[in-house]
């Protein structure tokens, strides 16, 4: 398992195109992929799901991954948070 | 029969030509129950991609002819619909018993309804319109309804109930002689679209448009704003010399585009345009003023249920910044009161509502609305130049209180990291009172505007409505000129700046007085510009 965690820096939060792209990348590993914002966890593969969380400027995003590519997984979704959001 | 329309007015100046009218089919959606999930499942999925794929489309498209920004909208649908939470609300309704079609429309209100009510997140909030507009393209795809219009081959007046982006997208504009929407406002996609094509539009005509339009004769008076279907001969003949006119005059003033406005003897003056809204600055743009000198902002406020939020506020201030491209525009904060009512401020009934609570003073007395446009005002400067400038001021502490205010609404921007652009402040000079302790306000701000139709009214405490009072008005009242002519000498010993964005403006004897006293501004509606441009330079 791997965890990471990424402090939201966009100003509108995680909006509707970035969390598409979100989800599109975590759909490309095979592990599971759990987003948590704010005491709630969704699957981060969905994209409706991490609209819900409401992920706001400033908040923290915090990622668990698990599965047999869950290095590579944490090191695409690191890199995807630190370009777009 | 000659039929005459009014509506308002958007954009443009005369079109003739064969009416076309567009009508929307508008898909049946019944209660129905199914006994066939799995026939209602499997027409869901195909309907679904194939909205995905007319999606990627209609990106594709609007790539290309609107830029990426405008495409963004487009390409979340897409993602939207092929998100698995969609498809899973959908096949939860279908195997409760509900027909596709249903079992869509209930995904997509049950999903706008849980983004609608999430709190303090206003970008979310207005997602809720996406949701809706996904499932209603996924119920077009099931009933077979299509996008889009087809346009005969010749150019047509297109008559429509009102029309969104993915109506025009596909649209040849190039066909589009005039646009007319029954429904619909300055700000909707048609009039948004009408101002960036350049084509003549009226909207929210009113009344609903019969199919047995379609191959009359229409004329679009996108001044007057009034649209005839079959006129008579003289009424055809006669808009067709209008037209006619009117482009030899605009010709004729379209030589002094891009020309200084300046007096022979060497003097110059900014001729700066008063709009109401963003079409007028494309109107603006057009008849090439130099900045804006008085956008009211009430347009935003009046004709609605409720406060505009601070997004759609931003939206609008940054659509005209934007379209002005660098020429300062100069935002008036919320004017309402007054002869300018909006139900939901629930503004107490006054007994002399033009003395009452109105303008900076309602601004001041509410400060949360007056906060949200500040906001928005300084959100959206971070696209070009902007000046704030305060209606009804009458004293030194009235600004202290904005200032307070406008430094309040900058940290909080800061703090969000929200980048804000240069921003001047003004005010506006339409009471003896301010006039009169000029000097003292120019320490404060950075210019000042003349409103001559309230500094008149005030002055002379004549109503500007009462047509009775006509016989007691005397044109040029040395009064009115010695406040100005004080106001314009107690600012320039501050280095603020003086405009005029009244009537008075626009006033041909006035002018030569104006560029005398140094006023350095006058702001008037666009159409006026180029002859008043006319005027100056043909001045000695």
């Amino acid at each position: 398992m791997v965890e990471f965690s990424y402090v939201i820096k966009d100003e509108l939060g995680i909006h509707a195109r970035p969390a598409g792209l979100l989800a599109k990348t975590a759909a490309g590993f095979k592990s599971s992929i759990n987003l948590s914002v704010g005491g709630e966890t969704v699957d981060a593969k969905r994209l409706i799901s991490i609209m819900k969380l409401g992920a706001q400027h400033g908040q923290t995003a915090a990622f668990t991954i698990e599965g047999d590519d869950e290095a590579a997984a944490a090191e695409a979704l690191k890199t995807f948070m630190n370009e777009n959001l | 029969m000659s039929m005459e329309i009014k509506g308002q007015v958007v954009s443009g100046k005369i079109a003739i030509g064969q009416i076309f009218v567009f009508r929307k089919r508008i898909p049946v959606i019944t209660s129905e129950t199914t006994n066939d999930p799995e026939k209602e499942l499997s027409s869901f999925l195909l309907a679904r991609d194939e909205a995905i794929e007319e999606l990627k489309v209609l990106e594709e498209d609007a790539t290309e002819k609107m830029g990426e920004e405008e495409a963004m909208v487009f390409s979340v649908h897409g993602m939207l619909l092929e998100d698995q939470d969609f498809e899973e609300a959908v096949k939860e309704g279908i195997n409760a018993g509900h027909n596709a079609s249903f079992a869509v429309k209930k995904a997509g209100d049950d999903l706008a309804a849980f983004f609608a009510s999430m709190e303090d997140n206003a970008y979310m909030n207005e997602r809720a319109a996406d949701f809706k507009d996904i499932a209603s393209r996924v119920i077009r795809k099931l009933q077979g309804i299509e996008d889009g219009i087809k346009l005969p081959e010749h150019p047509v007046i297109l008559v429509a109930e009102d029309l969104v982006p993915s109506d025009t997208l596909g649209l040849e504009k190039e066909k589009v002689l005039a646009f007319v929407t029954s429904k619909g406002s300055t700000n909707s996609h048609t009039a948004i679209l009408a101002r960036s094509l350049g084509i003549t539009a009226l909207v929210n005509t009113g009344s609903e448009f019969s199919d047995d339009l379609t191959g009359q004769i229409g004329i679009v008076d996108g001044e007057k704003g009034v649209f005839t279907i079959e006129p008579d001969e003289e009424t055809l003949s006669e808009y067709r010399r209008k037209k006619e006119e009117i482009q030899r005059e605009d010709e004729e003033l379209k030589q002094l585009i891009g020309k200084e406005t300046r007096t022979k003897g060497g003097q110059a003056i900014k001729l700066y345009a008063n709009i109401g809204n963003p079409s007028d600055a494309v109107k603006a743009l057009e008849y090439d003023a130099e900045g804006i000198g008085l956008f009211r902002s009430e347009f935003l406020f009046l004709g609605k249920n409720d406060y505009p939020s601070e997004e759609e506020q931003f939206e609008n201030y940054k659509e005209v910044i934007t379209l002005m491209a660098g020429r300062e525009v100069i935002i008036r904060t919320l004017d309402i009161g007054a002869d300018k009512q909006a139900d939901y401020f629930n503004l107490p009934k006054e007994e002399n509502p033009a003395m009452g609570l109105r303008a900076i003073r309602l601004c001041l007395e509410r400060p949360e609305i007056f906060k949200t446009q500040l906001r928005a005002i300084y959100r959206a400067s971070a696209f070009g130049p902007v000046g704030i400038m305060f209606p009804m001021i009458t004293s030194v502490e009235e600004i202290d209180q904005i200032l307070d205010l406008t430094e309040t609404v900058k940290k909080e921007l800061k703090d969000e990291s929200i980048s804000i652009g240069n921003v001047e402040l003004g005010i506006m000079i339409e009471t003896p009172a301010a006039a009169l302790i000029s000097d003292l306000l120019a320490e404060k701000v950075s210019f000042f505007s003349i409103g001559t139709n309230d500094l008149t009214q005030y002055t002379f405490a004549m109503d500007r409505q009462n047509a009775s009072l006509e016989p007691f008005r005397v044109p040029n009242h040395p009064a009115l000129l010695r406040l100005i002519e004080m106001t314009v000498q107690n600012a320039h010993k501050k280095k603020v700046r003086v405009g005029i964005c009244g009537e008075m403006g626009a006033d041909f004897d006035l002018t030569k007085y104006f560029i005398s006293i140094g006023v350095d501004e006058l702001s008037v509606s666009a159409p006026k510009i180029l002859a008043l441009r006319k005027h100056i330079r043909e001045l000695a």
